[in-house]
């Protein structure tokens, strides 16, 4: 938009001034400070931690992901010594997140859609305990509360020689819960495959059902189907492979737990402290969600004739997951960020390993880089995926 | 229709009779309701006499090791005997009114803002409070003037820093939240974009790695000889981080003024600060105050993270306090259930306040 002025005596030419009051020009003013600023601060920055790290004799790269981490970690999902790298070793912080994250948002899921759902009971007493879980474990600091499990927990239990036996074979200990495993076998590989064979199997069929419905209206029961290509195969592949039966038992050997899986006390009191502080936030979520339905929704699926419990499936759930899923996706991302409160009580995450790396090398930069980017990936993939997810869902809107 | 009009039915029959109508109606309506009320009922038997038992009957207050060995309840002892401890960290000991009478101002301050809302008398002074409140709890808590001995921030603890770290971080938080949600709606586009990054980067990684940040990373970023301590890297560290937070609430707010009002401010003539400090952020910031006080709550509950860090808040006092003395050791739970229950007063109390504040703003709309 210029602002030149036609006058009698033909066009006036700009001046400074004209130019300074044009929006455009001003705008590209204004960018050019911020960028300056930005970059005048970045370098400001970037070269006085140069100096330092120089004065203090540390050196920069990520040439130490290869050296020897020469530190225990007490648990691990993959193989991992003393010897191997730092690379490894934050591979298996990195693994551990991602574990106690994986197990906090399904966990979290189920118990909070309970709460939610019982805060909109009709039973006065359970709406009011659902409230009161509710507000109590919401208003508590999520660290506060991980302490307080591990504090707990290894406290509550015998040591390893009076094990307590909840169930057999299920050994509870101060130093965790020791469950039995099956023994490794080809038979477990192969089941892996069948159940990914499952997955595009249903994938199919679900396809097919779909658009017989559309084509004839002829419903098909897909959820037992799927149970059942899903089960079915998986035991196929069980008998397949020879359907091998050996378990690996915990036992007490000496002073010490030997065999079984071991639950340590730190993943329990991250995963029961995370479940409980993020299950508050997903109640409201799903309370939310389910009141965002209009009564008017139910009344219409009643006239329509379809049973309650299919009305809820197709009706009411696809529009309270509408509304829903953005939250939801905060909470999930909200519990894996959290996750990094493990540093507090000794569960070798992602955060923690990185620490002791820190430690141990001076490349505070580098190792804080590392996990930043890490958290940074995992919540953009998030919310890449919901992004596409919500598409999908609010394409059904005319 | 005038003489078919009937009153609403009123309440019919006894007390008792009423009461029983109400359990009907609410307990057991249906058989599966039935069975949730036994289940319940089972479940709050089963669980609130002991914590009863063990919180009350069974507890002590007496401030000694003996007293609690005595009991099989509680240890309240062992909060009578460390109190100033765990509410004051190791501020020193005589001086530690000072610390009560700046989280009395800070209450105070936030008290008459949050009443701002309603009594609009006192929107004008909210501004000036804040600028005179401020360095009144400074000067509190620091001292060195006024005849008042100097503490070093470094034996600051306890309640009044985990106020102070989490009111200060929304104050200072709350012009560069501004700025940044007004930069994510700018048409600049480089402007949109540094604000979209530091948005999403901040808003993307957990509050740890930034405080972890801050504690480690800062120094190397400061010429030589430079050096800002612990408490106020950490503090510096919770504004970065709230600001992100904050300005995505000004950017709900900022959206839910309609259009139009933007292009009254164009048509009037105005500039676009004048628009925004006129006509856009008054009805924008009024909508966004319920969900500032929750990411307040969110801050206080956060600020618990400097634990990890080094620094003694509530909880890290607590945690002093449990350390203090090896007898004293096996009463966390007492010692944790304290602190929680200090958290969740605040907690809960201004979630409920926001809820009301939410609803207040509400019916002027609904008219």
């Amino acid at each position: 938009m210029s602002k030149t002025q036609n006058t009698p005596g033909g066009v006036r030419s700009k001046t400074v001034a004209d130019y300074l009051n044009d929006e455009n020009i001003r705008a590209i003013i204004y960018q050019i400070v911020a960028i300056g600023l930005v970059v005048l601060a970045g370098w400001y920055l970037v070269s006085n931690t140069l100096a330092n790290l120089e004065r203090q004799n540390i050196s920069t790269g990520y040439g130490f992901l290869n050296l020897e981490a020469s530190f225990g970690i007490s648990e691990s999902m993959i193989d991992y010594t003393p010897q191997s790298n730092y690379a490894t070793a934050l591979m298996v912080g990195f693994l551990n997140t991602v574990k106690v994250a994986f197990l906090g948002i399904i966990l979290c899921t189920i118990i909070g859609t309970i709460f939610g759902v019982a805060r909109l009971s009709s039973n006065w007493i359970v709406r009011k305990l659902a409230t009161v879980y509710v507000e109590t474990f919401r208003n508590i600091p999520v660290l506060l509360q991980l302490f307080f499990w591990y504090a707990i927990i290894p406290g509550a239990f015998p040591a390893a020689r009076n094990a307590f036996q909840p169930l057999p074979d299920v050994l509870l200990t101060n130093r965790g819960m020791y469950i039995p495993v099956p023994v490794a076998d080809n038979a477990y590989d192969f089941m892996g495959i069948a159940a990914i064979i499952a997955f595009i199997v249903i994938y199919f069929v679900k396809k097919w059902a779909s658009k017989r419905l559309d084509a004839t209206g002829q419903p098909f029961p897909i959820v037992w189907a799927s149970l059942g290509i899903f089960f079915g195969l998986a035991l196929l592949a069980y008998l397949v492979g020879g359907a091998p039966t050996a378990m690996d038992i915990p036992a007490l050997k000496g002073f010490n737990i030997q065999g079984g899986y071991n639950i340590s006390p730190e993943f329990m009191s991250v995963l029961i402290g995370l479940t409980i502080y993020t299950s508050t936030y997903v109640a409201e979520v799903v309370r939310s969600g389910i009141q965002a339905v209009p009564n008017g929704q139910w009344e219409a699926a009643e006239s329509l004739g379809l049973k309650r419990s299919i009305a809820l499936r197709k009706i009411i759930l696809p529009q309270s997951m509408r509304v829903a899923i953005p939250p939801l996706t905060n909470q999930y991302l909200n519990l894996t960020k959290n996750s990094s409160l493990a540093v507090a009580v000794g569960y070798p995450d992602l955060v923690s390993i990185s620490n002791t790396t820190m430690n141990q090398t001076g490349q505070a930069i580098e190792a804080i880089s590392i996990y930043m980017a890490v958290y940074l990936g995992l919540s953009l993939i998030t919310s890449l995926f919901m992004n596409w997810f919500n598409k999908k869902m609010a394409l059904v809107e005319r | 229709m005038a003489n078919s009009l009937k009153l609403p039915p009123g309440p019919v029959g006894t007390v008792g009779q009423r009461s029983v109508t109400w359990v009907r109606k609410n307990l057991f309506n249906s058989w599966f309701n039935s069975l949730l009320t036994l289940l319940s009922i089972a479940f709050v038997l089963w669980i609130v006499p002991p914590i009863i038992e063990w919180a009350f009957v069974n507890s002590t207050l007496t401030p000694s090791i003996d007293a609690c060995r005595a009991v099989t309840g509680a240890c309240w002892g062992f909060i009578n005997a460390n109190l100033r401890l765990i509410l004051f960290g190791v501020y020193p000991y005589d001086e530690q009114w000072r610390p009560l009478l700046a989280m009395i101002v800070l209450f105070g301050v936030i008290i008459a803002s949050l009443a701002g809302v309603k009594y609009p008398r006192m929107q004008k002074l909210i501004i000036p409070m804040w600028v005179v409140g401020i360095p009144v709890i400074a000067i509190l808590m620091w001292g060195g003037m006024l005849g008042l001995t100097y503490v070093q921030n470094s034996s600051w603890g306890g309640l009044p820093l985990t106020l102070i770290l989490s009111t200060i971080g929304i104050v200072f938080a709350f012009p560069l939240g501004l700025l940044l949600a007004l930069g994510r709606q700018s048409n600049m586009p480089a402007i949109k974009t540094l604000s979209v990054v530091y948005i999403e980067v901040i808003r993307g990684v957990p509050l740890i790695t930034v405080l972890f940040m801050a504690s480690v990373m800062f120094p190397l970023f400061l010429p030589d000889g430079v050096s800002i301590d612990k408490l106020l890297r950490a503090q510096i560290g919770i504004i970065l981080f709230t600001a992100a937070y904050l300005a995505e609430v000004f950017r709900g707010g900022l959206q839910a003024v309609p259009r139009g009002q933007f292009e009254a401010g164009d048509s009037l003539g105005l500039s676009y600060w004048q628009s925004m400090r006129l006509i856009i952020l008054p009805q924008a910031l009024r909508l966004v105050i319920p969900p500032t006080v929750n990411s307040f709550i969110s801050m206080l509950k956060d600020t618990t993270l400097v634990v990890i860090i080094g620094l003694f808040d509530l909880l890290g006092a607590v945690k002093l306090a449990l350390r203090s003395d090896p007898a004293w050791t096996r009463y966390y739970v007492e010692g944790y259930v304290f602190a929680a229950a200090i958290f969740f007063l605040i907690c809960y109390s201004m979630g409920r306040y926001s809820a009301y504040l939410e609803k207040e703003l509400r019916k002027g709309e609904r008219r």
